[in-house]
């Protein structure tokens, strides 16, 4: 016994997670459940302020796309079952919930990049602008619902030639469009990515050769790029470092003004920093609907209770 | 991101470097085994680099700057009076640009149906299947193939005839052809190769942005494995300017022989050789009587193949352009 070396991994293990954001006394149970959710709604209460901070939306939430009663299967594995929800512009829509939700399938089912997976199926109506999309012809819906990765990436091009992929190759555009006059159009999504100041002198640059928040505000210019009126990010700043999330998420607030967001995330707070509207998904149902305040701070559901305190996932 | 701080001192305590593993606990089978994969892999170095120091010694000595200028005199023993290997070089050349010409586009082609459609399943199987049977198939029976069928009156405009109509079925486009197949499955292999290793992401990235699955191909897709795609010719061209069944029994005259008809076309309907032909001619065992510029030949030949496989090394590692690397972060 005496050779094994010091438990320090058993030490970090048993360390109970909620000592990290204690709970001041007197703050944080509102909602008066037996099973008080001390972590997250301590949490909350820093986060609030943060959160009323941030510039309110200018124009009222008008509504883009509209999800009604969707299921979503692969092969004969349902991964979500009757989900409805609203993306609107102006405001922002978190998807939340544990690995295998369903949340990231529903997402990539909004610009039926599902279809790419063999056995892709679905029940139930999804409308963009009123339209069903799968009367849309694909590639102009995902012209219209445009998304950003996981991992950022750019391709193996210059970060002008990434950005002027979007805009190119259009339909009904026989010849390529020569580089001055895709220009203005380039540098005008860079800047609403927040990304024309860093790189604005050397556009031919390799878009690999910038850092990796870099290249993902590069993948949400692209994105932007083509102006969809709504906007898919699939959990954007997991790999991500703090700094370069930070800037991330404040442009996600600012794009809301012109472009629907839906985003996924497994990060509570950034759910809380960004979103107006929070979806709580388990195991593919929608368990939890509201605006972010209410969701976080005065659950209805106990499995939403159980999630935001960190019970599971 | 990172903040370029003071770079950081040396610790003042000694530091600890792992002890190299001693064989000496090893089971005597497993040393030996050690031992001998320790010495076939030094004789392989030590026949690669007598090879290339032979062929050196021999093919230096044996060069002439006239062998490069003068054309083959077939028939004249004196070695003084045989020429050079003008033609066989013009032969390698044009061989080498009408086999990868063709190979180069049909097995980008083939691999990207592979990798991106490959429906129906059976198909792409047998397609796989098939570029697995050519590259088995040894080169003197897809010659021997290529003969029988270019010999054909169909195939006339390839090749020249006889005064009695006859068609020859020798000619470098005849040859050419069969060549492309030999040169095909290492297209196909490193160009499906290059396509597979792209991510999924790649692809989901262009999909994403309302791109076609043709656009994705040729805009991204293609021109972001053009490293493998290029080592995959490159090495097509070692195997053509290698091969010499082909040349024996699709080409075989020392020097160009035009079939008639338009310059450029009479040479490529004509018949000719290639530096493989002129070494196997001139070698000692063979008809020629010289063997000095077989040696001088196979030299040249032995700098060609291997500036190819320096080019193959330099593309492989992405040295040309160093963007065309994917990150992969997981």
């Amino acid at each position: 016994m005496s050779t094994l070396p010091p438990p320090v991994r058993r030490i970090a293990a048993d360390r109970h997670p909620r000592v990290v954001a204690p709970t001041a006394p007197g703050e944080g149970s509102g909602n008066g459940a037996s099973t008080a959710v001390p972590g997250a709604a301590g949490g909350s209460a820093i986060l609030a302020r943060r959160r009323a901070a941030r510039p309110a939306a200018a124009y009222p939430p008008e509504e883009r796309m509209q999800i009604e009663s969707v299921s979503l299967a692969y092969g004969e594995k349902w991964v979500v079952r009757d989900v409805s929800l609203p993306v609107r512009r102006g405001e922002v829509l978190a998807l939340i919930g544990a690995s295998g939700s369903g949340k990231t399938t529903l997402l990539r089912s909004l610009n039926r990049l599902t279809e790419i997976t063999a056995g892709a199926g679905r029940a139930g109506r999804i409308t963009l602008d009123g339209e069903e999309i799968h009367e849309i012809e694909v590639n102009a819906l995902r012209r219209r619902v445009t998304m950003v990765f996981q991992q950022p990436n750019p391709f193996p091009m210059s970060i002008f030639e990434n950005v002027a992929y979007a805009l190119r190759e259009a339909p009904g555009r026989r010849r390529r469009a020569r580089r001055a006059t895709l220009e203005p159009a380039v540098r005008e999504a860079l800047r609403r990515a927040g990304l024309h100041d860093e790189v604005a002198e050397d556009l031919d640059r390799p878009a690999l050769s910038l850092s990796g928040g870099q290249q993902q505000r590069l993948c949400i210019a692209r994105a932007l790029a083509a102006d969809p009126e709504v906007l898919l990010l699939d959990e954007p700043c997991s790999a991500l470092d703090p700094i370069s999330t930070a800037v991330i998420e404040e442009l996600i607030v600012e794009l809301r003004e012109s472009v629907a967001i839906v985003i996924v995330t497994h990060n509570l707070q950034q759910a809380q920093r960004v979103a107006d509207h929070v979806a709580f998904m388990h195991l593919g149902e929608l368990v939890e609907y509201g605006t972010a305040e209410q969701v976080f701070d005065q659950p209805r559901q106990q499995r939403t209770r159980d999630y935001i305190g960190g019970a599971f996932g | 991101m990172a903040s370029a701080g003071p770079a950081l001192q040396p610790p003042a305590a000694a530091i600890v470097r792992p002890r190299r593993e001693s064989t000496s606990s090893w089971p005597l089978v497993d040393r030996l085994a050690y031992w001998l994969c320790w010495a076939v892999g030094i004789g392989l170095c030590v026949v690669a680099v007598g090879i290339v120091v032979f062929m050196f010694i021999k093919g230096i000595s044996a060069l002439r700057p006239s062998l490069f200028v003068e054309s083959p005199s077939p028939g004249v023993l004196a070695e003084k009076h045989s020429g050079g290997f003008l033609d066989p070089l013009i032969g390698t050349f044009i061989l080498t640009a009408i086999g990868i010409g063709i190979a180069a586009p049909a097995g980008v082609g083939i691999a990207v149906w592979l990798v991106e459609y490959a429906r129906p399943r059976w198909l792409a199987r047998a397609v796989e299947s098939g570029i697995e049977t050519i590259a088995g198939i040894p080169s003197i029976v897809l010659a021997l193939f290529g003969l029988l069928l270019f010999a054909r009156p169909l195939f006339a405009f390839l090749s020249g005839s006889a005064s009695n109509g006859t068609v020859g079925g020798q000619s470098f486009l005849n040859a050419g052809i069969i060549m492309s197949v030999l040169a095909l499955p290492l297209v196909v292999g490193a160009s499906r190769e290059a396509l597979l290793q792209l991510p999924a992401r790649m692809r989901e990235a262009s999909y994403a942005l309302g791109k076609t699955r043709a656009t994705t191909i040729r805009r991204v897709l293609l021109p972001s494995s053009r490293t493998g795609i290029a080592s995959g010719a490159v090495l097509g061209m070692g195997r053509i300017i290698g091969d010499t069944a082909i040349i024996l029994i699709l080409l075989g005259t020392l020097k160009l022989e035009g079939a008639g008809g338009a310059p450029v076309l009479n040479t490529l309907r004509g018949t000719g050789s290639t530096l493989s032909y002129y070494i196997y001619y001139y070698a000692p065992s063979g008809d020629g009587n010289s063997p000095q510029k077989a040696y001088a030949a196979g030299f040249v030949l032995l700098m060609l193949v291997l500036a190819l496989n320096a080019l193959v090394t330099r593309l492989s590692k992405g040295l040309s352009l160093g963007t065309t690397t994917w990150t992969a972060k997981r």
